[in-house]
């Protein structure tokens, strides 16, 4: 398909549907046309044609009811690549519209306590009883759990191998008895994490993602996925933080110093050069030459950001002292660039832990990029349960 | 508009880079700077007659190739990844552009042909968003006096381009001035002082040297873009292989961060060398003014620091003259310099993306 024939598919449906109209009749109509995104099968809300043809679609929809990305994040960034790529086409049918039209939010039940960087060691036990999953365990830097109908789950379903091979990935039903979603309260005083206690949720094993023992492998389908969503947002000149800081800089001339300008200088470079590398990694998955440079992006984005965040705080001076609000609250929402200087400082904090550490994925890049060996493991070759913790 | 390589260019790039693999190989450059002739004269002529990539810039009609700031991008690229010493730079990019601007249609052939080569009598370190201190003038009898020191090219050149007062551009034969290589900090670069003391010289006409200068300093990003990678390939090389602890140097983490930290700052000096080179090539395109600030301050830099890195974590063998890692040190150090400082370079950024100064 073309992308004038997508075009003219998409003018067609705009025709037959008013976008003025009930908002989720339209986005669940735009879904069932294809139009959601068309890099998908025909029937699960895509057209089966190349990702990059979705802009054709966005520019004619522009101006029609859109999806709440901040909410929704979860679920089409990294849950739905993910069933895509291990579901079964029950499960297919049954996730992937509602997710889309954000009737239903996704979370991710990964790290613990115990398991950040070191995601494999997880300790969330998953035990069959006949058609069913038994799950215990702690989660935590749960985003959104508190209004998700669903959650993607990573679990120990086998301690006496070691610990890679001994996972299986679930659909978590977050309205399941036995699910208990605490806030977390953060550095920026909300809570827009939470943690997760699971105490004997039953699970379905059409719940399952993937085979059982495979969910490592399946887990890595949604982390990928989830170092692209955070960093591989396209950006527009001089937009994201840089703009933000930016914005700061032309309006309020008293606050300028020759050092403060210095540092600006060098970090709206960084900011475009890193622009202009997203807008070349795009190109390149367009054109079916899927580089590595996406590993990396993630990278930039983190540092870019919390260097952004910092300078303005520091050239708003007096106003930099102060701090918007405090107050122990559910955010609704993720937002990298909103409310005041000093929140988005905080949060920005969270960009080189959230999804991959830094220093996870500088050894990604050094080691599945550029070929260098790995340190000298310890944990490989020995069952799960015989690890130290 | 693509930042990606076309398939002519990977063409291009392939022919130059067997060309370079055969002839330029990291011994034979490391010979050829102490020797009488710092610049292989050899290799430039099978370059550019051969290959064809004097005239790149030069229009078909004129003998040259039609090409475009894209393909001149690629081409320097690999002459940075070899630290090829050919007057490419000087010749067929600043020279022939300067030619270009002025309409001039002679000199141009034998450039574009590889039967003659130029340079703009600059310094190497001019800025383009400065005015040049005159250097040379013209006296009532029309011939031309003054010194310009450290000019890039002058050495091999059979004709300089002597850029006069607000803008007039001068052709001086190159045995009518006095050019001496002074002991340079770029050993396959070498700068010498050029003194014009009554030299005869004809005026070409007029031409906005800025113009000329940026054009230039947006391509240097791409040949600072083959130095970053060539030090990146070669120590990612080495830290495979060398061991210390009984286990490859590569394998700690200390080294893998800072290894992963500089392949991205090369990713990231890919964009921005393709973007200026794009937009050099499309006259009226978004701000090639920006493109070119925003890559040869970034390029600059990462140039540099990769060098940079590259000495340190090959560890002694490093600091040694028989190690080549020195020559793209040295070619980075000066790079640096060249056609507008990093900061320069940031300075026309505030300008240009609105970011102004302090009052």
């Amino acid at each position: 398909m073309t992308a004038e024939e997508v075009e003219s598919l998409a003018r067609e449906f705009l025709a037959a549907h008013d976008p003025g109209g009930d908002r989720l009749e339209f986005l669940r109509a735009r879904f069932d046309a294809g139009l959601a995104w068309v890099h998908f099968p025909a029937g699960l809300g895509g057209l089966g044609v190349h990702r990059e043809l979705q802009q054709v679609v966005e520019r004619v929809l522009a101006g029609t009811p859109q999806l709440d990305t901040g909410v929704q994040g979860i679920g089409l960034g990294m849950a739905a690549p993910t069933i895509l790529a291990f579901g079964t086409e029950e499960q297919k049918k049954r996730f992937l519209r509602p997710l889309w039209t954000g009737e239903e939010i996704w979370c991710q039940l990964f790290s613990e306590p115990g398991a950040g960087s070191d995601l494999a060691t997880l300790a969330t036990r998953a035990v069959r009883d006949g058609d069913e999953w038994v799950v215990d365990g702690q989660k935590v830097w749960t985003s959104g759990a508190h209004h998700s109908r669903w959650a993607i789950l990573v679990a120990r379903t086998d301690a006496e191998v070691p610990k890679h091979r001994g996972l299986t990935y679930f659909v978590c039903d977050m309205h399941a008895p036995g699910v208990d979603v605490r806030p977390l309260r953060q550095i920026t005083g909300e809570a827009e994490f939470n943690e997760v206690f699971l105490t004997g949720v039953r699970l379905g094993d059409d719940l399952r993602l993937g085979e059982v023992g495979d969910g490592w492998r399946v887990a890595q389908m949604t982390l990928m996925n989830e170092r692209v969503a955070i960093g591989g947002a396209p950006v527009r000149r001089g937009g994201g933080m840089a703009g933000v800081v930016a914005e700061t800089w032309r309006s309020r001339p008293e606050l300028r110093t020759h050092d403060l300008h210095r540092r600006l200088l060098r970090l709206w470079v960084e900011a475009e050069v890193t622009r202009l590398a997203g807008a070349r990694l795009r190109e390149q998955l367009a054109a079916g030459q899927p580089g590595p440079e996406g590993s990396g992006m993630k990278l930039s984005f983190a540092s870019l950001n919390q260097a952004l965040s910092g300078l303005d705080v520091e050239l708003r001076g007096e106003e930099g002292l102060e701090y918007d609000d405090w107050s122990f609250r559910r955010s609704d929402s993720v937002d990298f660039f909103g409310r005041g200087a000093g929140y988005r400082y905080l949060r920005a904090k969270g960009n080189s832990i959230e999804g991959g550490t830094s220093e996870i994925l500088r050894n990604i890049v050094a080691e599945r990029v550029l070929g260098l060996p790995s340190e000298p493991r310890v944990d490989k070759d020995v069952p799960w349960k015989d690890l130290p913790r | 508009m693509t930042l990606l390589y076309t398939e002519v260019e990977e063409e291009l790039r392939a022919s130059v880079r067997d060309l370079l693999a055969d002839r330029c190989g990291p011994d034979a450059v490391l010979a050829r700077i102490e020797s009488a002739a710092p610049y292989d004269m050899e290799l430039w002529k099978t370059l550019s007659r051969d290959i064809g990539v004097a005239g790149l810039l030069v229009p078909e009609a004129l003998g040259g190739a039609g090409a475009t700031a894209r393909e001149v991008a690629v081409v320097l690229e690999e002459l940075g990844r070899a630290v090829a010493p050919v007057p490419f730079l000087t010749s067929a990019v600043l020279a022939t552009k300067a030619l270009l601007e002025i309409g001039e249609e002679d000199l141009i052939q034998e450039l574009a042909s590889g039967e003659a080569t130029a340079a703009l009598v600059v310094p190497l370190a001019a800025s383009p968003y400065r005015s040049l201190p005159e250097g040379v003038t013209v006296g009532a009898d029309g011939t031309l006096s003054g010194q310009v020191r450290a000019v890039a090219g002058a050495d091999v050149a059979d004709v300089l381009l002597v850029p006069v007062g607000p803008g007039a551009l001068y052709q001086v034969e190159a045995g009518d001035a006095r050019i001496e290589v002074v002991p340079s900090l770029d050993l396959t670069r070498p700068v010498a002082t050029v003194t014009f003391d009554g030299a005869p010289g004809e005026v070409l006409g007029h031409f906005e040297r800025g113009k000329v200068l940026a054009f230039g300093a947006g391509l240097l990003a791409s040949e600072q873009l083959g130095v970053a990678q060539w030090c990146l390939d070669t120590t990612l090389a080495y830290i495979r292989e060398r061991h210390q602890f009984a286990r490859p140097i590569g394998s700690f983490q200390s080294i893998k961060h800072r290894m992963a930290d500089l392949w991205l700052d090369v990713v990231r000096a890919r964009a921005a060398a393709r973007n200026a080179a794009d937009l050099l090539a499309e006259p009226g395109g978004d701000s090639p003014e920006l493109a070119v600030a925003v890559a040869k301050a970034w390029c600059s830099e990462v140039a540099l620091h990769v060098a940079e890195e590259s000495v340190q974590l090959h560890g002694g063998i490093g600091m040694t003259w028989e190690h080549p890692v020195h020559l793209y040190l040295k070619r980075a150090k000066a790079g640096q310099i060249a056609l507008g400082s990093p900061g320069a370079h940031r300075d026309a950024v505030a300008e240009l993306a609105d970011l102004p100064a302090p009052a």
